[in-house]
């Protein structure tokens, strides 16, 4: 899946993936066929990547996601976004998340 | 937030993934059923296909959808599916698809010949994650059916591969050395390697267990097909003498004696097994009766956390696995295990003849041990395995 992710759309978890916490790890377990080039291993978040994926439930644009990062980390103007934008573009294009309808 | 890496992938195995603590159960075998639309003639598993009284008794899909989940529970990220012939149930799409859902990857060891086009395109769209296991024997069809004893297998194994292949599912296919195929692993192998879908080179099971259910009948007729030492030293030498300088390098790694603790195969939480009929196991050949657990009467955790951690501490009390087994170096070579132990004498320690006698052939191939020396009187065998290992 190709395409610009957006920061006034929100974003959810593909129903093409199974994710998982185990042992406080986030496991991101494909589901159906074609999902990046993860059929022959797993996926795992860093802690920033579990920062962003817990706020990926489709209730709030990118924008919003951004803003409550940025109440809570104290980094450079426009970092967060960049984070953000970048973990949510990589997911997107690995059709583990989807633009929620 | 100054990650630039947000995602790690982590390559099948598991191998690095738990950064803390590893889960409590990382991998769940299940033999469906033990029932199989084959009758091989070193199985250690099998009752016929039309076995009503095994079949009433084997777990219903619910039982094994909720196993799944407490699996999952557990942590657990890999299943194994087989047998008997788990093609055999009726409701296997709906335990793999389970299976799947809840984030599981699962092993699917089958014989291909109830592969149908359906099941083909379901594992095509929903990958199991794990290269589909086939045992398929033989490069004629008189030579596969003289082991399987069962007409039309040979034509329907290979046209069960050519249905995953059909639909790109990864596959590896395994051999075994026996009567009707010896003389026909070059040609197996090769006739894998072209073979379109094959994830690997083949295995060969050349040292079969006697039957773990204790069939004094079928694990005669077993015995019967066993390789000695050297046939077996010859078979892994057909190629070069990389697997003789592996057994060698085994040995060094594997550090000396095993001791008096039986249970030494596994490492803690990697796997535990379960029976059709709910009995959870250490693994799937050991049906002891002190190295069971009914999930009927209990649960997967308790089974895992309590019953199975319990079970790894017993040692050994046969005063000839103490003065043999115990003091042996060739830890790292011989099969000797409580399963063994237990399809072939009834206990969970007494040495097996055949595989010390395998392991013996192996060490003097690999330059270990001397002809007619004994591996648990040689004093210093340890460092002899860290020379060979180091090369000296």
């Amino acid at each position: 899946m190709t395409g610009k992710i957006e920061l006034g759309r929100a974003y959810r978890p593909s129903d093409d993936v199974v994710v998982r916490e185990i042992e406080g790890e986030i496991v991101i377990v494909p589901l159906t066929s074609g999902i990046g080039d993860l059929e022959d291993e797993l996926l795992t978040l860093n802690e920033t990547g579990r920062a962003i994926w817990a706020r990926l439930d489709g209730s709030r644009p990118l924008a919003a996601v951004v803003a409550e990062l940025e109440s809570e980390y104290e980094d450079a103007e426009g970092e967060v976004r960049v984070d953000v934008v970048g973990f949510v573009q990589e997911l997107y294009d690995r059709r583990m998340i989807v633009e929620k309808s | 937030m100054t990650a630039k890496s947000f995602v790690r992938k982590v390559p099948s195995g598991m191998s690095g993934l738990w950064r803390a603590t590893a889960p409590k159960l990382a991998r769940l075998d299940i033999e469906l059923t033990e029932r199989c639309n084959c009758a091989c003639l070193h199985c250690s598993v099998a009752r016929p296909a039309g076995d009503a009284e095994a079949k009433a008794r084997e777990w219903p899909t619910e039982r094994w959808q909720t196993l799944l989940g407490e699996a999952a529970g557990l942590g657990c990220l890999v299943v194994r599916l087989t047998g008997g012939e788990p093609l055999l149930r009726s409701d296997f799409e709906a335990i793999y698809l389970h299976a799947r859902k809840l984030g599981l990857r699962v092993m699917l060891f089958t014989n291909a010949t109830l592969v149908t086009p359906r099941l083909a395109r379901l594992l095509r769209d929903v990958p199991p994650l794990e290269a589909v296991e086939i045992s398929i024997y033989g490069m004629t069809r008189e030579s596969c059916e003289a082991v399987t004893r069962a007409p039309g297998s040979f034509a329907a194994a290979r046209r069960g591969l050519g249905l995953l292949a059909e639909n790109g599912v990864p596959f590896v296919v395994k051999g075994a050395v026996l009567p009707p195929t010896r003389g026909q692993a070059d040609e197996f192998e090769a006739w894998a390697a072209g073979l379109s879908g094959n994830a690997g080179p083949p295995a060969f099971a050349v040292l079969f267990d006697l039957h773990s259910r204790r069939d004094a009948a079928r694990s005669a007729g077993i015995a019967g097909l066993r390789s000695g030492g050297d046939e077996f030293v010859r078979f892994s030498r057909r190629h070069g003498d990389e697997a003789v300088g592996e057994w060698g390098e085994f040995c060094g790694r594997a550090g000396g004696a095993r001791g008096d603790r039986l249970f030494i195969c596994l490492p803690a939480a990697a796997s535990a097994s379960v029976d059709p009929y709910g009995r959870l196991q250490y693994c799937l050949g050991l049906r002891h009766p002190a190295a069971v657990y009914d999930l009927a009467a209990g649960s997967l955790r308790e089974a895992v956390t309590e019953f199975l951690p319990r079970l790894r501490e017993t040692r050994a009390a046969d005063p000839a696995y103490l003065e043999r087994c115990a003091r042996c170096f060739l830890r790292g070579l011989c099969a000797q295990c409580p399963a063994k132990s237990w399809a072939e004498h009834g206990t969970l320690d007494t040495p097996v003849e055949y595989f010390c006698g395998v392991a013996h052939a192996q060490a003097i191939a690999a330059g270990l041990l001397g002809p007619g020396e004994k591996a648990w009187a040689v004093r210093d065998g340890a460092e002899r395995a860290k020379r060979r290992r180091n090369g000296s």
